[in-house]
């Protein structure tokens, strides 16, 4: 409550007192009746000057939309990762192979959702989910690469969510990726746009509130993708990003923009410990 | 990157020399965070005010503050203080200079300044995620500040 010192007395005891926050609701997800969802656990230890408790997007939504997203068969979510599991088996390209020729089984790849981004250190650089999988679709297929947030490469990316659900993200923001992080977090902080606006503002000094008709998340991106019941569709995270961005009136970055890497790596980072969830509901 | 301030001041400049009255919004004068002269000259229209701060395409106050007096304007925000009784806590001139620019009585603050067009970051054309271009300009006309300031000054507890 640092941005109220001047006057925090007047509006402490005047006004806020009286304001009815709607907290996350107390609610556990089980997924399928068997995998227990971490969604709240204490803040990682870089998160520890500004908050103690990390929180799903899950616990801010309403209850139905927290019920669809417990159970696979009303999630509509998981109808995209059944075609992209059609996707995984094809072979494409002029290598002759599919995803399945060099990882086997899609549940194979449990836990690799839960680490990304990651430094790639042949590479020598941060990759996203996404780069990984089109770096494996024109160098080891030798097929094309797919758009950054096209329904091929958003399906792609909730299958390998996935089959890491209930394992808790874990990304590397020290070492050769300390720098891109360090990049990620001042964007985070920055206030962009005509009404000068960070992520910060909304999604770490007011989640809980509501802002006109929405109830502001922290903002966490281990649920990503997201099937949202506005669009119909799965959302990539670097679409939330620029949906947000938008919403401060200021000019975005684009999909798979060295700026938006680096502010995944960042927020992903923020949901250290939480349980990947992928594909999750969302309104 | 900032925006190109000179250009910016020099194309509104132009735009609102046909009002006499007016203070372009690079030239407000402000005391203490307040602003003792009419922005644009005209008095304020409180009805026209009421109007701009539920409007979501215009002050869309109400995306941050709860105002009773609005109740026909669902979903109204919890993110800065509610505002009745506002014009019994500040005077017109201090509701004047929130509205133009809360930033200078509230340091910090989440608020948008509403009458204000330098020293942005990557600031946009409106909501569609383009660079701003030359139709850029303040959040609120002169007059809307002065309509918004006319009917926060009749929120009295
Ligand atoms: C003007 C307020 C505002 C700003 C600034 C803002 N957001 Fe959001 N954001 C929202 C709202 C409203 C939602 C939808 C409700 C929710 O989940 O919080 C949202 C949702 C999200 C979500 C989806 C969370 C989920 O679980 O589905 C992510 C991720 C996110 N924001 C990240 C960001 C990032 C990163 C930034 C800065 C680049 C940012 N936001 C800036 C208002 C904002
Ligand atoms: C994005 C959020 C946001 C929006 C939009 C917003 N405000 Fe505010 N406003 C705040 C916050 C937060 C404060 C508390 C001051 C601070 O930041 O320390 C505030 C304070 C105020 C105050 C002084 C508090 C009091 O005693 O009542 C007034 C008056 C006010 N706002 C009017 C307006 C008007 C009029 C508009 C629209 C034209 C508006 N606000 C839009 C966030 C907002």
């Amino acid at each position: 409550m640092m941005k109220l010192a001047g006057v925090a007395g007047i509006f402490l005891v005047g006004f806020f007192g009286a304001v009815a926050y709607a907290d996350p609701a107390e609610d556990t997800l089980i997924l399928n009746e068997d995998i227990k969802m971490v969604t709240k656990t204490a803040a990682p230890a870089h998160l520890s000057d500004v908050m103690d408790e990390v929180y799903s997007g899950w616990l801010f939504r309403g209850t139905e939309t927290r019920a669809m997203q417990a159970d696979d068969f009303d999630n509509p979510g998981m109808l995209f990762v059944e075609q992209a599991e059609g996707v995984w088996n094809t072979v494409e390209g002029s290598e002759d192979k599919s995803c399945a020729s060099c990882h086997g089984a899609s549940e194979e790849m449990a836990g690799v959702k839960a680490v990304y981004p990651k430094w790639n250190e042949t590479a020598g650089e941060v990759r996203t989910i996404e780069m990984q999988v089109n770096d494996c679709r024109e160098n080891q297929m030798g097929a094309e690469k797919w758009g950054y947030t096209s329904g091929n490469m958003v399906n792609m990316t909730a299958l390998l969510a996935s089959v890491s659900r209930g394992m808790p993200v874990n990304v590397a923001i020290d070492g050769p990726a300390q720098s891109v992080w360090e990049d990620g977090k001042e964007l985070y902080y920055t206030r962009t746009g005509q009404l000068e606006m960070s992520c910060a503002n909304c999604h770490e000094d007011n989640y809980g509130s509501m802002i006109r008709a929405d109830h502001l998340s922290q903002g966490q991106i281990n649920a990503f993708p997201v099937y949202r019941l506005k669009n119909t569709k799965l959302n990539a995270v670097h679409s939330r990003f620029k949906g947000c961005v938008r919403d401060t009136r200021a000019e975005t970055y684009s999909a798979g923009s060295p700026e938006f890497i680096a502010l995944e790596l960042y927020v992903s980072s923020r949901g250290n410990g939480l349980s990947v969830e992928g594909p999750s509901v969302r309104n | 990157m900032k925006y190109s301030g000179l250009a910016l001041s020099i194309a509104l400049a132009t735009s609102v020399s046909a009002t006499a009255q007016e203070v372009s919004p690079t030239a407000v004068s402000f005391t203490d965070g307040a602003v003792a002269q009419s922005l644009s000259g005209v008095a304020g229209d409180a009805a026209q005010g009421r109007m701009v701060v539920g409007n979501k395409s215009l002050g869309n106050c109400v995306a941050c503050h709860e105002v009773s007096d609005l109740d026909d304007v669902p979903f109204q925000g919890e993110i800065g203080p509610p505002l009745d009784g506002a014009g019994d806590r500040w005077s017109e001139a201090e509701l004047r200079g929130i509205v133009s620019n809360a930033k200078i009585m509230f340091e910090e603050s989440m608020m948008p300044s509403f009458y204000k067009t330098e020293g942005f970051i990557r600031p946009g054309k409106a909501y569609t995620g383009k660079a701003a271009d030359d139709t850029f300009g303040p959040l609120l006309t002169a007059q809307q500040i002065e309509d918004v300031v006319a009917y926060l000054t009749t929120l009295k507890d």
